[in-house]
């Protein structure tokens, strides 16, 4: 227990050392010390309690509660605050009726002594390590990251000790999140990550679309957490014995007890995982700093919105409320796979990435049966990996390069083979066999085969993954586009952002390779406490799949045997001399260079097209299972 | 394991001799068509022999790598699909097949084989999504992913799954560069004045592209031949009338804009998967 708790309070509480500390060496030191800390008390977690099943603890809640309510009001009145100032009139308008929703809901239950606050199974493990080790790499990497930055945006006030103390409130409400088994306590671990988003995503707090951004973002998560608040309306109104505050008592009542908090805390969950209609505040909010970025889609708050709603997965099972919820998804995925086609802001076509896999998770947690949830949480683990190593490389490719563009990373491999290779092995676990996704994929498939109408989502899959196949080719084509003996520009990368990117890596072949370990430790064990039974790749794929590795691993050996003996010859330019550095003899004897551009046919899947599509047809689903939660209300 | 094992290595050595008998006979019988005599039947052996003696040009070194690693990836998916493996990892390895054969091309960073690079992904992302709803009717209709049950399967699969056949085989003229959707690269002289995709790549390399082709046709052939398994004569009927088909349209038509073949291949896949799928579901 002492282990949960450390790991909730203490980020929290070098949150308020960050906030004294002046910039330097000094802090820097800490900043890497407090990470290494919470990587090896999440790593003793995991040691600790990997095999041990789902475990309970008791903490008395009076007094955590009042604090909890406390902060609460104290937070809503901060916000309050800055709603007013900038005349943010819906804002202020959420959060009165959210915090009178709660204040409500607690008169309603009286709180007998409620035992199992915290709890710990396979699945907190999972999301603890992601959190734990994913988020303080991440805090690593902005140590050297923030200086840069500061460096090149030298007008903006240096606020960076509020930015590191926000990064480890966020880290502690993330812990908060994944190990509450009160739901209350829950929502308020929420709402905390809730405003920590807003906060990071506004912190170049002076520029006004960085306001906007960050005020939408609220304004979306603020709905979610409506939504989430109504469950305790709905609680204290079904039980005021408050017993169903307790996630697990919830779950074990079964859908037909559980569904209307599920659908609610599903519907939350879709806001805060970027669902359409919801998808465009984590578009917005790629405005912050790139580790806020990172943060934000690897390792906390998507992860939170996706957390929850395979939490309920089971609920969901073959109801009509998971599979809208599962349609959202797979609607999702297609469409925002689709954007990011259009997209040449490498962090544009991230973050539609991001939305994307997500909606996978979602559509396989709708589903709810025990292969969905195994493939949910395999695309969780390895879409929190690669997505961070990417967004970090591409953080430490802009500083160099001076863009984020797509088209200007035309033969990094040349310019910057370490930072190259890294963003290469990132995509290729995003999407290639053998790699990560690809199983998860591939597991996702089988689960939606087996649910009934499962061919809608079959379909949504299989048009959706021919379009990232796309999107990521020709990605990995531009980096590899080498056309000259190019200056290196590898020089002056600091040691912090090399201490997060080569973990993540190292990190991501490992999970390649030691997925089947992963499965058995963890997902296993999860799936099957709940559904009696599970799902797996079987041993001759997995021997497959281990086969594929090798082969791609081996592979690049080769190149020692190409290089030799080759002659080189210059490439055919119609016809014009060429040089070998790609320089062509154009008209009136000037010497051009070759400008190679990719295609983004912007015509078929432009963003404004595809997200107006997605909206609509998302807001129509989500309408029809409130309309349902409604009927079942009344009824 | 024995028997897949002799399978596989079966079609690894067999596969370039027939896929090479399989291209003679196209080829002759496109010259026919065109009022031509044609080249011998093991032609397409004959050229990629010559392939290998000629001078080891490049562009750049690292262009091989890629390539050498597209070969290897479209024979490891045969062999899986002939040793009756999970028909889902055959069209993933697949997939990494071509984004290997795709990024060789990028590597050389020329204009000529950027473009073939872009069409030949656009011709990817055309063909992806019948091909995995094929997977999925395949499950549907046997309960197994695995290609040796499908194949074992007592009735011949094509009475249940009839649309995605006809979607399989719309798609094979994709995968078999025929015209009208020989975006990236042709196999005819007249269709473009430079190769697109495939420009750069001179001697061994292009030797090693040419094989790949003889596998992927064989291992296509065999997919088609999948639908009928249950009566492997019939199958083998089938497989030639559609291959015929195949070389008649592509003499019949000339290349479509990537607009036309994007559309035309995802609104068969739509249609069949969604019709097929749909039916195989509620019933």
């Amino acid at each position: 227990m002492e282990l949960l708790v450390f790991l909730i309070l203490f980020p929290a509480l070098a949150a308020l050392v960050f906030c004294i500390l002046p910039n330097g060496r000094l802090r820097d030191t800490i900043v890497v010390l407090v990470s290494a800390i919470i990587i090896a008390v999440t790593l003793y977690l995991f040691v600790m309690f990997a095999g041990a099943g789902t475990v309970y603890f008791d903490i008395e809640s009076g007094m955590i509660s009042q604090i909890m309510t406390g902060l609460e009001i104290i937070i809503s009145a901060g916000l309050l605050y800055l709603a007013a100032k900038y005349r943010q009139y819906l804002i202020a308008g959420l959060v009165v009726v959210q915090l009178g929703v709660v204040l409500y809901a607690e008169s309603l239950i009286q709180e007998t002594a409620a035992l199992n606050n915290l709890f710990i199974d396979p699945f907190s493990i999972i999301m603890a390590m992601i959190i734990g080790i994913i988020g303080s790499l991440i805090c690593v990497y902005s140590v050297g990251y923030m200086r840069d930055y500061h460096t090149h945006h030298a007008d903006m006030p240096d606020k960076r000790r509020w930015f590191f103390a926000l990064l480890f409130v966020f880290l502690a409400a993330m812990f908060g999140v994944v190990f509450s088994n009160n739901l209350f306590w829950l929502f308020f671990f929420w709402e905390v990550t809730t405003l920590c988003s807003f906060l990071l995503i506004g912190y170049n707090w002076g520029d006004e679309q960085t306001r906007k951004n960050a005020f939408w973002a609220l304004l979306l998560n603020l709905v979610g957490g409506l939504g989430f608040a109504c469950t305790f309306a709905w609680i204290g109104l079904t039980d005021p014995s408050g017993g169903l505050i307790m996630m697990d008592t919830l779950l074990a009542a079964g859908p037909a007890v559980a569904m209307i908090p599920a659908a609610l805390i599903g519907f939350a969950g879709l806001t805060k995982a970027a669902q359409m209609p919801f998808s465009s505040w984590l578009v917005g909010a790629m405005i912050a700093p790139t580790p806020v970025s990172a943060l934000l889609h690897s390792s906390t708050m998507v992860k939170a919105g996706v957390y929850v709603i395979v939490r309920f997965a089971p609920i969901y099972n073959v109801t009509m409320v998971g599979y809208l919820i599962s349609l959202v998804g797979g609607v999702t995925f297609l469409l925002a796979s689709g954007i990011a086609i259009s997209q040449s802001n490498a962090k544009k076509v991230l973050a539609y990435s991001t939305i994307a896999n997500l909606g996978l998770v979602v559509a396989c947690a709708g589903i709810g049966s025990y292969a969905a949830v195994w493939a949910a949480i395999l695309l969780i683990v390895f879409h929190a990996i690669a997505k961070s190593l990417l967004f970090l490389s591409v953080g430490t490719v802009e500083h160099k390069i001076g863009s984020r563009d797509i088209e200007d990373m035309t033969g990094l491999l040349g310019r910057m083979p370490k930072v190259a290779v890294m963003m290469i092995i990132g995509i290729a676990g995003m999407f290639l066999a053998p790699f990560g996704m690809l199983i998860s994929k591939w597991a996702a498939l089988v689960a939606f085969l087996d649910a009934p109408y499962g061919f809608i989502l079959v379909l949504l899959l299989a048009f959706g993954s021919a379009v990232t196949v796309f999107f990521w080719t020709k990605w990995l084509g531009k980096l590899i586009e080498v056309a000259w003996k190019p200056e290196p520009l590898e020089v002056k990368i600091s040691n912090h952002e090399y201490g997060a990117l080569v973990p993540l890596t190292v990190l991501m072949v490992a999970v390649c390779i030691g997925f089947p370990l992963l499965s058995s430790y963890l997902v296993v064990p999860y799936v099957f406490g709940i559904y009696g039974m599970t799902a797996t790749l079987g041993q001759a794929n997995m021997i497959i799949m281990v086969m594929m590795v090798f082969m791609v691993l081996v592979m690049p050996l080769t190149l020692l045997h190409f290089r030799k003996d080759r002659k080189i010859l210059p490439r055919y330019v119609g016809g014009r001399p060429a040089t070998s550095d790609m320089h062509f003899k154009g008209s009136i004897g000037v010497q051009r260079p070759v400008a190679l551009g990719n295609y983004y046919l912007a015509n078929y899947f432009g963003e404004q097209r595809l997200s107006h599509i997605g909206n609509g047809v998302c807001i129509a689903f989500i309408a029809l299972m409130l309309a349902g939660i409604l009927l079942g209300v009344i009824a | 394991m024995i028997t897949e094992i002799i399978f596989a290595v079966g079609f690894i050595i067999l596969a370039p001799f027939i896929g090479a008998l399989i291209g003679g006979m196209d080829r002759k019988v496109t010259a026919r068509m065109q009022g031509r005599v044609g080249p011998p039947v093991l032609q397409p052996l004959y050229d990629v022999f010559k392939l290998f003696e000629k001078e080891k040009a490049v562009v750049r070194n690292e262009v091989n790598f890629y390539i050498f690693s597209y070969l290897i990836f479209v024979v490891f998916t045969g062999a899986l699909f002939f040793s009756g493996s999970d028909i889902l990892l055959v069209i993933f390895a697949l997939t990494l097949a071509h984004a290997f054969l795709i990024l060789g091309a990028y590597a050389t960073t020329s204009p000529y084989s950027h473009i073939g690079a872009e069409r030949e992904l656009l011709q990817l992302m055309a063909v992806e999504p019948m091909l995995i709803l094929a997977a999925a009717g395949f499950y549907m209709a046997t309960g197994s992913f695995a290609v040796k049950d499908i194949a074992l399967w007592p009735e011949p699969l094509f009475m249940t799954i009839p649309l995605l056949f006809v979607g399989i085989v719309f798609v094979l003229t994709i995968k078999l560069r025929k015209s009208p959707f020989d975006l990236a690269t042709s196999h005819h002289a007249h269709q473009e004045l430079v190769k697109g995709l495939t420009t750069e790549f001179a001697g061994p390399t292009l030797g090693m592209v040419e094989i790949a082709h003889l596998y992927e046709t064989v291992f296509f052939l065999g997919l088609v031949w999948l639908f009928f398994a249950s009566m492997p004569w019939v199958g083998l009927l089938v497989v030639i009338v559609v291959y015929f088909l195949e070389i008649l349209i592509d003499n019949t038509t000339t290349r479509v804009r990537w607009q036309v073949m994007l559309r035309s291949a995802w609104l068969v896949a739509l249609v069949a998967g969604a019709i097929n799928l749909g039916v195989l579901a509620l019933l």
